[in-house]
């Protein structure tokens, strides 16, 4: 069985005049000790998706239909106490800013043994000697003394150090890291995707990334779903998806990176921005911007499907594949 | 020499409270007027051992020494301010009003500041229609009077259940009225900084936690936005005290017998052309010095725990 899986998901977000698709028919599963990364660009619904695994969708927006369960427990039909027994239990979440998600006015020990003591039942000092245990699991120098700190007291990569530790508390199945390497500088980053790679191998964790970065979904994710406009345009090894993209987004992406161009050559972009929820295009949503656009694209949606390295949803593959499949019958 | 080597790995630590309070020290007014108002503390406190006079015994009032002027005139070395008009010492009297006063202001804004601070929590972390109704009935509150509402319902009070039943009840009823009349200052304070902390991350981090809205709001949010309530709190202290005094003044405060500063006032007010001006002028600058020091230790919190003055 599947440790995690969203299927049609629509979430909506409701406005004064209408409701706004932010999320449409979003379906991928994840399994047991698996690491998957969320791509896409700034508004493609890449944290609307975390936060709705969690069922923390804040106001207006609402999970419109669709299902996502974890192992056979249904996430979207449960009541509020039920939910808070399953986030940070079962599902963790790290964030992006770690300048913010540490509260400022309590000291990093008791926010750990807070989240401890909040879903079982044991002393203080025991809660106390496994938050020491996990700062030291994540490479933090002499726990003790940072268990008494306050957060201004710590530097960013320390903090996002304590804050893994604080998902690491309560064993999860999953940990859901929202861009956890966006505020923090190049070398520190890469020390954070070690340790979070080494957590969730080690301790057989499910990882869902959510990230702008190819270059760090690369190093972490075994599995890679890109985004675009609230729809999942492609999913596949992230491997191939990184040497092989089929969707003309993820090759836009890809293109992008400042690896990809000589020094001195102006840097690649995809033409355009993403549309924002209220002007999104007809048919397929990526087809003002794309460079292989037909007629076809502007009013149809392309319905997803198996290419051979990836799932895409692109017409242009797909009448690609037709053409080979009726190649092979001629063959024959 | 050699230089401790904690302090050199440890800057910061603590840094905030030591930051205001290295600032407080340079601060002469503010050293000033938190030494004032640790006396009348102190001697608010210590009243019965202080005062040369027991104001509860019968004993003490003597109309034989009425109205006798401040030891300065009259010369007269047992009474340092002179008596008022039943012969009481002005000093122990003065010393046994600011107690009740002081007390009075605190438990009312003690009142004050947990209603507000749970009504604010409530409608600024739950928003939407539970928002909209409690800041309605902060505007309600806020249209009336606070004056009005307690004469109203003081005057309504003695006329129900008689004069006696009053003076005994005199203390707890003006709290509780100085005390329900004046939370929205401390709801709406609450309210606006609950709205800017409520979007940071943090708050986020804490329900993904699974924690609770309760555990939330009062654990994570609130002292988060306490220091404007810090600074609403010694001014409505002050505020209260006035209150309590014009109350006390109008007759719907503090009987004679158990006076506070407001009812010194005004019973002394009687006299003050009658020659005797002491008997008004020594309670009120009492109380005016006791008002002006609260008030600057305020504006100097507020000036100090302002985020947008302090810097790390």
């Amino acid at each position: 069985m599947n440790l995690l899986s969203v299927s049609n998901l629509h979430v909506n977000f409701h406005m004064k005049e209408r409701e706004l698709a932010a999320l449409i028919d979003v379906s991928f599963t994840l399994n047991r000790g698996e690491r998957i990364a969320i791509v896409g660009e700034s508004g493609a619904g890449k944290s609307v998706l975390g936060f709705s695994i969690v069922n923390l969708i804040g106001k207006p927006g609402y999970i419109h239909s669709g299902s996502i369960k974890l192992e056979d427990k249904e996430l979207t039909s449960m009541n509020a106490r039920q939910l808070q027994a399953i986030r940070g239990k079962r599902i963790a979440m790290i964030f992006q800013d770690p300048m913010m998600t540490l509260n400022p006015v309590l000291t990093i020990g008791d926010q750990l043994v807070e989240a401890i003591r909040n879903h079982t039942k044991i002393s203080y000092k025991d809660a106390r000697s496994i938050a020491i245990e996990k700062l030291h699991h994540v490479q933090i120098a002499s726990p003790e003394k940072r268990f008494d700190q306050y957060p201004h007291e710590l530097s960013g990569g320390m903090r996002q150090r304590v804050i893994i530790a604080s998902v690491l508390l309560l064993n999860p199945d999953i940990i859901i890291a929202d861009e956890p390497t966006t505020a923090l500088d190049v070398t520190i980053q890469a020390e954070i995707l070690q340790l979070l790679l080494a957590i969730c191998r080690d301790n057989g964790v499910a990882l869902v990334l959510i990230s702008h970065d190819l270059g760090v979904v690369s190093k972490v994710a075994e599995r890679t779903l890109v985004m675009y406009a609230g729809q999942i345009v492609e999913e596949g090894p992230t491997l191939e998806i990184i040497n092989d993209p089929q969707h003309p987004y993820t090759q836009g992406l890809l293109n992008a990176l400042p690896q990809m161009t000589l020094p001195g050559q102006r840097l690649n972009q995809i033409q355009g921005s993403m549309p924002s929820l209220a002007e999104r295009p007809s048919g397929c949503a990526f087809h003002p911007r794309c460079p292989y656009a037909t007629q076809k694209c502007k009013q149809q949606q392309p319905d997803f499907i198996y290419s051979g390295v990836s799932s895409v949803a692109c017409f242009l593959v797909e009448d690609m594949l037709n053409e080979f499949a009726d190649h092979d019958q001629e063959a024959q | 020499m050699k230089y401790p080597k904690k302090d050199l790995i440890q800057p910061m630590s603590g840094s905030r409270w030591q930051h205001i309070w290295s600032g407080f020290v340079g601060d002469k007014l503010a050293v000033m007027a938190l030494i004032i108002f640790a006396f009348y503390c102190i001697v608010a406190l210590l009243a019965p051992l202080v005062a040369p006079y027991d104001v509860k015994d019968p004993a003490f009032m003597d109309l034989m020494n009425a109205e006798i002027a401040p030891m300065w005139i009259s010369g007269d070395p047992r009474f340092l301010f002179g008596t008022d008009a039943q012969g009481r010492d002005l000093l122990s009297v003065i010393l046994y009003g600011t107690r009740l006063s002081l007390t009075i202001g605190l438990c009312a804004v003690l009142i004050q500041a947990t209603l507000g601070i749970c009504i604010g929590l409530a409608a600024g972390y739950l928003g939407g229609r539970i928002d909209n109704f409690l800041m309605r009935c902060a505007d309600i509150q806020l249209s009336f009077s606070n004056m009005m509402v307690a004469i109203v319902f003081l005057a309504i009070f003695q006329s129900l259940f008689g004069v006696a039943m009053y003076q005994q009840l005199a203390m707890v009823m003006l709290i509780l009225v100085i005390g329900l009349t004046e939370w929205p200052l401390f709801a709406r304070t609450i309210r606006a900084s609950v709205l800017a902390e409520r979007q940071k991350e943090y708050v986020d981090a804490a329900r993904v936690m699974g924690l609770s809205s309760k555990r939330i709001m009062f654990r994570h949010i609130l002292p988060n936005t306490l220091s404007p309530v810090l600074v609403i709190f010694t001014v409505q202290i002050a505020n209260a005290i006035v209150a309590e005094a014009a109350l006390s003044f109008l007759g719907l405060g503090m009987p004679a017998t158990e006076p506070s500063l407001g009812s010194l006032i005004s019973a002394g007010f009687a006299y003050m052309f009658a020659g005797s001006w002491w008997i008004c002028v020594l309670p009120s600058m009492t109380l005016i010095i006791l008002i002006l020091v609260m008030n600057l230790l305020g504006d100097w919190l507020r000036d100090h725990l302002n985020p947008r003055t302090y810097k790390d």
